[in-house]
C-alpha cells in the first residue's frame, strides 16, 4: 500500500513537472517577441553558447569523424565494399551522430553555463532586484538565452557533420586509400536533401530542449549553492536523456 | 564599445560558419544536379515486367553517364507491369525511339538503374514517349533457380549417357 502511495507520488511529481516545464515554456516564448526587441541581448548568447563552443564542436566532430573513417572502413571491407564509406558515414553522421553528439556537448559545455548562471543569479537575488525594477526576468535573462541556444545548436549540428564528413575523408581517402571520386559519387549518389533535413529538424528540437532544461533548471534551482550545483547536474542528466529519447521518436516519426 | 564589437564579429563569423557548413551538406553531398534546371527535362515511360528493387530517384543512365532520373514508379493492373516514368535531362535529345531499356545493378551493394542502350531509328524519343524494348531486372532467385535446373539436367543426361 505504502508502496503504491510511493508510485502515485512520484507519478505525479512527473506529470507536475512536465506541466510545469510546459507552462515555462510558455511563458518563454510568451516574452520572446519583446526581447526579440533588443537583439543584442541576443547576440550575447549566441556568442556564449555558440561561438564560444565553436572549438570543442569542431575537435570533436573532426575525431568522431576520424573513427567513423576507422571502423566503417573495417567493417566494409570485410564485405570488399570500401567504396560505400562516403554514403555509410556520412548517413550516420547526418541522422544521428552529428545532432545527438552536438546535444550532449552543448548540455555539457553550455547546458551547465547557463545552468549555473541563472541558478546563481536567482542565489543571489539578481532575479528579485530586476522584479524589484519592475524588469521582467524571463524577458530579460532567460528569454535570450533560450532563444540563443535555439539558434546555436543547429548551426552547431551542421559544423560537426561537415568536419565530421571531413574526418571520414581524412582517415577513409588519405589513409586507407579509398578512391576518391568513389566516395564523393557514391555519396552523392545515395544521401538526398530529405538525409540533411532530418539533420537539421534533429538539431533544431535538440537545441529547443536542451535550451529549454538548461534555462528551467537555472530559474527554478533551489537559492543555495548546494542547489545550483544540483541544478547543474540535472541539466546535464536531463538534457542527454532527453536527447536520446526525443531522438527515437524523431527517428521513428521520419524513418 | 571594442569589446561589443568583438563579440559580435566572432558571432558573425559563428554564424556564417553554420551556412557555409549548411550550404556544403545541401550542394555538395546530395544530387540535386538534375533537378536543380527542372524546366529543361522531359519525360519518357517504359512497361516492366519485373523492376527488381528499383526506386523513385535512381539514375538513368547512357553508356554510363547519368542522363536522367527514374521519376515514379506504379503498377498498372491492367496489364499487370510496371510503369516507370523517367525525366531526362533536355541536353540529351537525340536518344534514337527504338532504344533498349534495362534495369541494372551498379556493384555489389549498389542501387539499381535503369541502362539506356541507344537504337539505330532516325527518330529520336520525346516527351511522353513509351520506350518499346525494355529488359527486366535480374531476380537473383530467378537466376539460381535457372542454374540449378540446368545442373540438374545436365547431371542427369550425364549419368545416363555413361550407364
Amino acid at each position: 500500500m505504502n508502496l503504491l502511495r510511493e508510485l502515485f507520488e512520484t507519478l505525479r511529481a512527473f506529470v507536475a513537472a512536465v506541466g510545469a516545464v510546459t507552462l515555462f515554456l510558455v511563458r518563454v516564448l510568451g516574452q520572446a517577441p519583446r526581447a526579440l526587441v533588443r537583439p543584442g541581448l541576443i547576440v550575447d548568447q549566441v556568442h556564449n553558447v555558440g561561438a564560444l563552443s565553436l572549438v570543442i564542436i569542431m575537435t570533436c566532430g573532426l575525431f568522431v569523424g576520424m573513427v567513423l573513417g576507422l571502423q566503417g572502413y573495417d567493417l566494409l571491407q570485410r564485405f570488399g565494399s570500401e567504396d560505400a564509406l562516403g554514403t555509410g558515414a556520412t548517413l550516420a553522421l547526418l541522422k544521428e551522430l552529428g545532432p545527438v553528439v552536438t546535444a550532449l556537448l552543448f548540455a555539457g559545455r553550455a547546458g551547465t553555463a547557463l545552468a549555473s548562471e541563472i541558478g546563481l543569479m536567482r542565489a543571489t537575488d539578481q532575479l528579485t532586484a530586476m522584479e524589484m525594477m519592475a524588469v521582467d526576468p524571463i524577458r530579460r535573462v532567460v528569454a535570450p538565452r533560450f532563444l540563443g541556444g535555439a539558434i546555436a545548436v543547429p548551426l552547431l549540428t551542421v559544423i560537426f557533420i561537415s568536419i565530421g564528413i571531413f574526418g571520414v575523408q581524412l582517415i577513409g581517402v588519405q589513409q586507407f586509400g579509398v578512391d576518391t571520386a568513389a566516395f564523393w559519387s557514391q555519396m552523392r549518389a545515395s544521401v538526398d536533401m530529405n538525409d540533411v533535413l532530418e539533420g537539421v529538424i534533429k538539431g533544431c528540437v535538440f537545441g529547443v530542449a536542451c535550451s529549454l532544461v538548461a534555462v528551467y533548471e537555472g530559474y527554478t534551482a533551489t537559492p543555495t549553492p548546494e542547489g545550483v550545483g544540483r541544478a547543474t547536474t540535472r541539466t546535464v542528466v536531463i538534457s542527454a536523456v532527453l536527447t536520446l529519447i526525443l531522438d527515437y521518436m524523431l527517428t521513428a516519426v521520419m524513418l | 564599445m571594442r569589446s561589443t564589437r568583438a563579440v559580435e564579429i566572432s558571432t558573425g563569423l559563428f554564424v556564417l560558419l553554420g551556412f557555409a557548413a549548411l550550404f556544403f551538406l545541401v550542394t555538395q553531398i546530395t544530387n540535386r544536379d538534375l533537378s536543380l534546371n527542372g524546366g529543361a527535362s522531359y519525360e519518357v515511360y517504359a512497361e516492366f515486367d519485373n523492376i527488381g528493387s528499383l526506386r523513385p530517384g535512381a539514375a538513368v543512365s547512357m553508356a554510363g553517364v547519368t542522363v536522367g532520373r527514374v521519376e515514379s514508379i506504379r503498377f498498372d493492373q491492367d496489364i499487370y507491369k510496371a510503369v516507370v516514368r523517367m525525366r531526362i535531362n533536355s541536353a540529351y535529345d537525340r536518344i534514337p525511339a527504338d532504344s533498349d531499356a534495362s534495369i541494372m545493378t551498379s556493384g555489389l551493394l549498389g542501387g539499381q538503374y535503369v541502362g539506356l542502350t541507344p537504337g539505330g531509328e532516325d527518330t529520336y524519343l520525346a516527351d511522353g514517349d513509351r520506350i518499346e524494348f525494355v529488359q527486366d531486372a535480374l531476380v537473383l532467385e530467378n537466376l539460381i533457380n535457372q542454374l540449378v535446373a540446368n545442373f540438374g539436367r545436365r547431371d542427369g543426361r550425364d549419368d545416363g549417357s555413361e550407364r
